[in-house]
């Protein structure tokens, strides 16, 4: 099947149809940033965007986005390594504690961000309500969220970036 | 007894082992310099062999290298980079920036330039190597700071035979030495090479700064790995891949003690992208390999589609038939009489029952489970009589032991290498995912990486032990506390000692500062294994001896405060000549600061409440004030929790404002919705649908307030979890007027 990752058309051969693009990322693309915690939509480990809307990388199979943009966590810098908005504000605030569900909190936050650049605690509550943390980052997470907020309004980057 | 059960017996042996190796509050052995030095060269592995110790203790260059290693713990390279290796393991306790803040500290090097590396695991080199009992902290303090003092000493040393000034007229910041005198200065890159050529200082003669002196440590430090983190780059255990690598998931009786009579291994080996099934009988210990099935597949897609296929049959004999149901119904009937083990039996609690009537309560807590982020995997590769192992465990020390003992192998055949770990709670100290990948791998003669599936993870636990508390409490006239009775009715696996964590100190608070106490035990036998979980024992008995204290404060007619600083009493160490027991004024000193910032006192609304809690553990003193509305329909609001906490000095107060707002997240977490339900030894949660972790709309707000004592600092990982239920069950009480007794609140109709 032929997908397109952060950017570049992908071939991927020797996999089931029915396999999750979480995995085909992670076994098959060697993209291991997206994380597996659940395997059944209750975690949001493996959140990536695709065409831009967060979605759960465990339980899309991934013959069913060929042909869609998928963006990964890999995608969200630019090639020269300048992070994004909400990448930059979650090593200011400190975020993460072991960090295992950072890439999916980051992918949710960056697409709220860019349907909503200015949210309330209520907006983001309910945005990112499907991404668990086990550590309990959350407190630290709603700061960089707006902390992004505003720095994306002083013209900062919340873009995902392609990669090429 | 079977062998099966004689296993699983010595295995709950082995995990009260670890815990209590990982409280324990001395440092392992320290290692003499010679060795220490030797063996220098296996740091980050990769690197060159910078110095070994010559015959007359002296570093020396290794001809291909130049840069200056005076110990294990930091290189500093003639071209510039300062690297520092944090030797325990990162489990999102924010060691790996801990730890290296507290060597630069006192080699004076420039964070903003400093590199940061896991260190090898070589305990040989190193001592300790181990995240548990937040113990890191106070074993290595006086270690990292000796380390990074004499790597000072040297590079001073350096430049004043360089400018041929006296020592004295030195002084180091940002990596640099200077003589203001003669307006001089060297960065400590240009001294590297000959700093190594100078003798390694006995460590003792090394000066060790002040707290006054301090740039780094107590600052707000970002931590190391945050860009890796943020970008997605492949720190964990489950990233690891390795040329060749076959994916495997191991498939265990879901009742702990089954063993595999036959399985439909050929159908499997049939299926897509299957390379190999088979059985393992393993050790039948719960911390090393139970018996399984083994299959391994090109993908883990393919290897956990072919377990859904997997049929199993499963001698039971031996296996658990566990109850909950079972288990409450008998603890409810043993509830009014005491236990047939007495722990703790000062004064005459009786004489105090019989002129008062008592307060009396009834408390229950769940199994809970560990449910990190991350689930069990190791990747490791069996090759010539040796295996490497990449692995996301707490404790690395152990686990080169276990496997070696498993394989039946040399330990100096094992080549462990630690990654960064996904949330650890406690459930990673034991190794058990490690040995199961080892044995796969000797057997199938591949490079392989288990993954356990988050349903593997809930079912093979060692789990947080429930248990239950008949309390009694008696009061004088005046209205203070001077009887405490508590029978614990908790579990146990060989009929002798409590299960691991489920165990009662006679010393527990506030049994010890009480003129009369008794505390009776009885143990239930039980097989699903128990294991350490954040703040083991704490995290359950502070609900329950916190809560019913309040209650005794109620039936007084006190104020909760002024009844809690009334139990301290004056200012004193419970434990003469113990710097990390609890001490009373360190104790009254936090309860207040909390009260205080909370506004405790002050008029609140109808349904609104204040619950207080305090309570020490892991050498740590922690006093909470939940503020807490309730409606008719026992909806919770929880407004803010504050904390105040005594942990001595803070290391890094980013990491310990982090920890402290984790703490309480996963405090209320467990204490509002977690339970493991299990009924003929069947675990009957299978993902977080099932077992539910708080999420982000329901995450309180955390103030943090911190005592920096001059005490040695102690680790911050656990002790601000235990006092979050019992401040929030009385904060309800207090808003309400109703009693929470039994963990999870949602059992008793709360939700958020
Ligand atoms: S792994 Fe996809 S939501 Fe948990
Ligand atoms: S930081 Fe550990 S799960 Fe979120």
């Amino acid at each position: 099947m032929r997908l397109n990752i952060n950017g570049k058309d992908v071939e991927v051969t020797d996999v089931d149809e029915t396999t999750p693009l979480l995995w085909v990322l992670r076994d098959h693309l060697g993209l291991v940033g997206t994380k597996y915690g659940c395997g059944v939509a209750q975690c949001g480990a493996c959140t990536v965007h695709i065409n831009g809307a967060p979605m759960r990388s465990c339980s899309v199979p991934a013959s069913a986005v060929a042909g869609q943009k998928v963006t990964t966590i890999e995608g969200l810098a630019s090639k020269d390594g300048k992070l994004n908005a909400v990448q930059a504000a979650w090593i200011e605030h400190d975020v993460a504690q072991c960090g295992y569900c950072q890439a999916g909190q980051i992918m949710t936050a960056t697409a709220l961000l860019k349907s909503n650049p200015k949210p309330t605690d209520a907006d983001i509550d309910a945005a990112m309500a499907g991404n668990l943390c086990r550590c309990g980052t959350y407190i630290r997470i709603r700061k960089a969220i707006h902390a992004a907020a505003a720095n994306i309004a002083k013209g900062a980057n919340g873009e995902m970036i392609s990669q090429n | 007894m079977s062998a099966i059960e004689s296993s699983i017996l010595s295995a709950d042996a082995y995990v009260q082992d670890m815990l209590r190796a990982a409280e324990a509050q001395s440092a392992i052995g320290t290692v003499s310099r010679r060795t220490f030095l030797k063996v220098t060269g296996l740091v980050g592995g990769g690197l060159v062999l910078a110095f070994y110790v010559g015959d007359k203790g002296v570093a020396l260059a290794n001809a291909k290298s130049t840069d200056f290693a005076p110990n294990a713990f930091l290189r500093i390279s003639p071209e510039g980079p300062i690297t520092l290796y944090s030797k325990a393991p990162e489990i999102g306790q924010g060691i790996k920036t801990a730890f290296p803040m507290i060597i630069a500290e006192e080699l004076d090097a420039d964070w903003a330039q400093v590199k940061v590396e896991q260190a090898a695991i070589n305990p040989a080199v190193y001592g300790r190597q181990s995240a548990g009992g937040s113990r890191s902290i106070p074993t290595s303090w006086n270690q990292l700071r000796s380390a990074g003092a004499v790597g000072r000493a040297m590079l001073v040393g350096a430049a004043a035979k360089l400018w041929n000034v006296s020592e004295a007229e030195l002084t180091t910041e940002n990596s640099t030495v200077f003589h203001k005198a003669s307006n001089r200065k060297a960065t400590y890159a240009s001294l590297a090479t000959a700093a190594a050529s100078l003798p390694v200082p006995d460590e003792k003669t090394v000066k060790l700064k002040s707290r006054s002196e301090y740039k780094l440590l107590g600052k707000r430090i970002t931590g190391v790995d945050n860009r890796a983190i943020v970008t997605g780059q492949p720190l964990f255990g489950i990233d690891q891949v390795l040329p060749g690598m076959q994916y495997a998931v191991f498939v265990k009786c879901p009742a702990v003690g089954g063993k595999v009579v036959e399985a439909n291994l050929e159908e499997i080996k049939k299926l897509p992208g299957v390379t190999q099934a088979f059985v393992l009988n393993g050790t039948g210990k719960p911390t090393e390999v139970m018996p399984g099935v083994a299959i391994l597949a090109k993908s883990t897609w393919a290897a956990f589609s072919a377990r859904q296929k997997l049929q199993v049959k499963w001698d039971e004999s031996a296996a658990s038939k566990d109850s909950w149901t079972g288990y409450v119904e008998q603890a409810k009937k043993l509830a009014a009489q005491s236990g047939p083990d007495s722990i703790r039996n000062t004064g005459d609690v009786d004489k105090v029952f019989a002129e008062s009537k008592p307060v009396e309560a009834f408390y229950t807590y769940p199994f809970i489970a560990h449910a990190p982020l991350e689930p069990m995997n190791t990747t490791a590769v069996f090759k010539d009589g040796a295996i490497e192992i990449w692995s996301p465990t707490q404790t690395p020390e152990a686990g080169l032991k276990l496997v070696s003992d498993v394989l039946g192998i040399a330990q100096d055949k094992v080549t462990l290498h630690q990654t960064r770990v996904g949330g650890g709670f406690g459930r990673r100290l034991m190794n058990d995912y490690m040995c199961e990948a080892a044995a796969i791998a000797k057997q199938a003669g591949v490079p392989v990486k288990l993954q356990w599936t988050r349903e593997d993870d809930m079912h093979h636990d060692f789990y947080r032990v429930g248990g239950f508390h008949s309390f009694k409490g008696g009061l004088d006239k005046a209205g203070k506390l001077i009887a405490w009775q508590d029978h614990f009715i908790t579990f146990t696996q060989d009929g002798q000692r409590p299960t691991s964590g489920g165990d009662l100190s006679p010393d527990e608070f506030p049994a010890q500062v009480l003129p009369n106490a008794r505390l009776t035990q009885t143990k239930l036998p039980l097989k699903i294994p128990t294991g350490p979980w954040r703040a083991p024992r704490s995290c359950s008995i502070a609900f329950a001896t916190q809560s019913f204290l309040h209650e005794c404060s109620v039936a007084a007619k006190r104020d909760h405060l002024e009844f809690l600083l009334e139990i301290m009493g004056e200012p004193r160490w419970l434990q003469q000549g113990n710097e990390f027991a609890l001490n009373t004024g360190r104790a009254a000193a936090v309860i207040k600061l909390a009260a205080e910032k909370a506004g405790w006192g002050k008029p609140l609304p109808k349904g609104r409440g204040l619950g207080l809690a305090f309570h020490f553990s892991h050498a740590g003193h922690f006093a909470e004030v939940a503020d807490v509305s309730v409606d008719a329909n026992r909806k919770l609001t929880i407004h803010r929790i504050v904390v105040a906490g005594d942990v001595g000095p803070i290391v890094n107060m980013s990491g310990a404002e982090n920890q402290t707002e984790g703490a309480v997240v996963d405090g209320f977490s467990a204490a509002l919705g977690q339970q493991i339900d299990f009924e003929n030894g069947r675990i009957k949660q299978n993902n977080f649908d099932t077992y539910s972790i708080l999420r982000m709309p329901n995450a309180p707000k955390v103030e943090s307030y911190f005592i920096e004592s001059d005490f040695t600092p102690t680790g911050i990982g656990e002790p601000a979890l235990p006092p979050v239920a019992p401040a929030i069950a009385n904060a309800i009480f207090a808003a309400t007027g109703h009693r929470v007794r039994s963990m999870p609140f949602t059992k008793e109709g709360y939700s958020v």
